[in-house]
């Protein structure tokens, strides 16, 4: 493929969908940074050998996958110019994304209740990291939700057609990117211990 | 449909023409060129910081524990009755290595020339997106001036060297830096990471997707290679220095013991167990290795394309540059682990790390011979960014020549932390970067500001920094050598070291004068802002397409079309033309044949 052709307004729009693209990579490093820690970090003496995920984290992993589906019958809608089901399953992703976050939170109070806190003396350093990496990826799930609600507002303005819907992709690639990364962050922890 | 198409046709014909104002066009500017000025200024501002902490550093090592007048003016209550205090020696130690190496020669250089060069060697109107390119500035700009405010903390800024290990970064109360200055050090570093990721992810798109009609990958400029490997980098390296920090900061502020393990301070036992400074350290030089190529490879960039243009011949192994700048970023981000030979690094992986280290010499070399055989049988013109240029190559070899030595995990172990370490980046980083930003400055001055530099003054700014910045840096191989440690703010406690006084008083005096002649630089920059002689389109007779661009600054670059491409950047001194360059726009004769590059 040719790069160089195209008209001006082509090229930025290709442009901008790369640099989103880009963007993620650097997440990945974030978080690449995060888990080569945690890995690094098991040969500590005091390193929690065995525990259990918390139940809330597999639910939430459920949501989420869920969450991408309905995103994707979104675009599927709009494409068809079926405006009132892409407003349905655009709703229905943001309450799913809520309740991700929710749920997240329900498993930080699983792992307090098994008695391991954040910080202090009854924190464990595996448990801190786990803390730490749902809780990154709970803020990144928080500025998709807030592009979701910029994605909701444009629909509800009728800014998107079938053939212009820019915005709209890019929020959803960035959702999906959210999706995987917290199956990638549960197999992880689930597997590396 | 047809009103769309239109609308196309008129952007693509006359560009964006918008009324702008002051704010819109000084301050809050979305045009790269300006915005690549805003760069160099704050750049050179930062390193005016920079370099006068280098001197008083270099004051307080040769006359130690003397009073001197410069340290009562400059540091107040740092230096009672004009002497250094020895917490403030280790806080500009800190300041001036943040300072130059992100805030200078990665902001600084990269900032400046990425955002000027990139649309107008591609052909492209501005940036993929004008307002990230804003923000990123601004951000750069906000990062600054809170380094520049933490200066003046009370207990004094962050004194834990640019490498922020803990527990001296992790601890409050390790030091006087270590509470507030430090704070402020992260909270900089933080937005400059932003900054430099949003930076580097404009200019790799609009590198892949602006390109103008027949610029494909191998026409590009090699500077635009560099800029655009140089963002690549960033953007995978830089992140993972913010996941380090972000673990700092919960170590610091919530009492978590990633990087902390058992500690005492003044007789107390502190709760902190388990954790690994070495840690820190794996994840801090995983961006900090990669940090030193992003700060070398633009200036890389710069000089192949002012070498080709000043030696009148196409760059020789214009492919070969491009694997080794591909190569130089692959090994970069493998060979962290030499910065830690003496962690307690296990022997065999330092071996591993010392394989992958020595072979970064292969593409380096092939770019230096690269560089050597472009001037060779040139017509050398030697105008001040000719000569900037070459002083890049000579100090990079003798820079690299020692990285060879200290890549060797057996060789290293005996100079680590000696000012053999010290001679040896700052030669190859330090100096050969910032040789490589005056030969961008001195080469694209009349792109930016359409007058030209002093050549004169130019000369002399060149031969004094040159000749000063040997006779700085190669005498601190042999006090390296014979084992004189880096940081410590007095030497005089050692007998040991007492010959070595005197090389230091030598290396001092050639740093301040070094110094002193930038001012001359300084003098010429802003003075030609405003009275420097006008020059013409093309005052060098290159080839790239800033240069067919007028001089007056449009937002949009060019009045009509975009110039097509139709050769490679280097077609200097091509046989059957009457002049000795053809610019990229001018379509080949007939019966011409692209060079095989």
């Amino acid at each position: 493929m040719d790069l160089t052709q195209g008209t001006s307004e082509e090229k930025n729009s290709r442009a901008k969908k790369m640099m989103l693209w880009f963007g993620i990579i650097s997440l990945i490093m974030s978080f690449a940074g995060w888990t080569s820690a945690y890995i690094v970090s098991k040969s500590r003496p005091d390193w929690l050998k065995d525990f259990d995920l918390p139940n809330a984290f597999l639910i939430s992993l459920l949501i989420i996958v869920i969450s991408s589906f309905t995103f994707i019958l979104a675009g599927k809608a709009l494409k068809n110019n079926n405006r009132s089901q892409a407003s349905a399953f655009l709703l229905v992703t943001l309450l799913l994304g809520l309740a991700f976050i929710y749920n997240q939170f329900l498993g930080f109070n699983e792992i307090i209740g098994d008695g391991y806190h954040f910080t202090g003396p009854t924190s464990n350093i595996t448990m801190t990291f786990i803390f730490v990496i749902a809780f990154m990826h709970i803020l990144h799930v928080a500025v998709g939700l807030i592009c979701l609600l910029v994605v909701i507002y444009n629909h509800f303005k009728q800014k998107y057609t079938p053939s212009s819907m820019l915005g709209f992709e890019l929020a959803a690639t960035f959702w999906h990117f959210l999706d995987a990364l917290w199956v990638l962050l549960f197999l992880f922890l689930y597997f590396f211990r | 449909m047809s009103a769309h198409a239109d609308n196309h046709a008129h952007d693509d014909d006359h560009g964006h023409h918008h009324k702008e104002t002051f704010v819109t066009k000084y301050i809050f500017s979305q045009d790269h060129k300006m915005i690549a000025k805003q760069y160099l200024i704050t750049g050179t501002i930062m390193g005016v910081i920079g370099v006068l902490m280098s001197m008083m550093m270099r004051m307080q090592i040769a006359w130690p524990e003397e009073p001197n007048v410069i340290f009562e003016a400059l540091l107040g209550k740092w230096a009672p009755d004009g002497v250094m205090d020895a917490d403030i020696y280790l806080a500009l130690v800190t300041i001036h290595g943040t300072i130059m190496v992100f805030f200078v020669l990665t902001a600084g250089l990269s900032g400046t020339f990425s955002n000027l060069l990139i649309p107008l060697q591609i052909g492209a109107r501005d940036m993929a997106s004008g307002f990230l390119n804003m923000v990123s500035y601004w951000l750069f700009f906000l990062s600054s001036v809170i380094m520049v405010i933490s200066l003046f903390v009370e207990a004094g800024p962050a004194a834990a060297g640019w490498t922020i290990y803990p527990p001296l970064s992790a601890l409050p109360m390790a030091q006087a830096g270590s509470g507030m200055g430090m704070t402020l050090w992260l909270v900089s570093m933080a937005i400059f990471i932003a900054s430099s990721l949003l930076g580097s992810l404009n200019y790799i798109v609009t590198v892949i997707n602006l390109r103008t009609k027949g610029m494909s990958m191998t026409r590009l400029p090699l500077t635009i290679w560099c800029f655009f490997i140089t963002a690549v980098i960033g953007v995978i390296s830089f992140p993972v220095l913010l996941s380090a920090a972000l673990l700092l900061i919960m170590d610091r502020s919530f009492g978590t013991s990633f990087f902390l393990s058992d500690i005492f301070i003044q007789g107390e036992v502190l709760h902190y167990q388990g954790g690994s400074p070495v840690l820190f350290e794996h994840l801090f030089w995983f961006l900090g290795h990669p940090e030193v190529y992003i700060v070398i490879l633009p200036a890389m960039g710069l000089v192949s394309e002012i070498m080709a243009s000043n030696s009148r011949k196409p760059i020789f192994g214009y492919r070969a540059m491009i694997a080794s700048i591909l190569a130089i970023a692959f090994l970069s981000t493998i060979v962290w682990g030499h910065h830690m030979f003496i962690s307690g690094m296990n022997p065999f992986l330092g071996s591993v790390f010392t394989f992958t280290t020595l072979l970064i010499a292969i593409p380096s070399a092939v770019k230096a011979f690269n560089w050597i055989t472009t001037l060779w049988k040139g017509n050398l013109q030697m105008n001040p960014a000719m000569l900037f240029s070459i002083g890049f190559v000579s100090t990079f070899i003798t820079g690299g020549l020692t990285g060879i030595i200290l890549g060797d995990s057996a060789l290293d172990i005996n100079v680590h932390d000696t000012y053999f370490v010290v001679a040896h980046f700052h030669l190859v980083m330090g100096i050969s970067a910032l040789y490589g930003m005056f030969a961008g400055i001195y080469h694209w001055y009349p792109k930016m500001f359409g007058r030209m530099l002093n050549k004169n003054l130019g000369y002399i700014h060149f031969w004094v920094t040159a000749v000063c910045a040997y006779g700085v840096f190669f005498p601190m191989h042999f006090i390296g050598m014979a084992g004189l440690p880096r940081r410590y703010y007095t030497n005089s406690n050692f007998p040991l070291f007492d010959d070595l006084a005197n090389v230091n008083v030598i290396i001092t005096i050639f740093a301040l004068v070094g110094g002193v002649v930038q001012i001359l630089y300084l003098y010429n920059f802003f003075a030609s802002i405003f009275y420097g002689k006008k020059t013409v389109q093309n005052p060098w007779k290159s080839t790239t397409l800033e240069w067919t661009a007028p001089i007056k600054h449009i937002h949009g670059n060019w009045e009509g079309e975009i110039p097509h491409v139709h050769r490679w950047p280097y077609d200097y001194s091509k046989p059957g033309h009457d002049v000795d360059f053809v610019p990229q726009n001018i379509p080949l004769k007939d019966g011409e044949e692209e060079l095989q590059h």
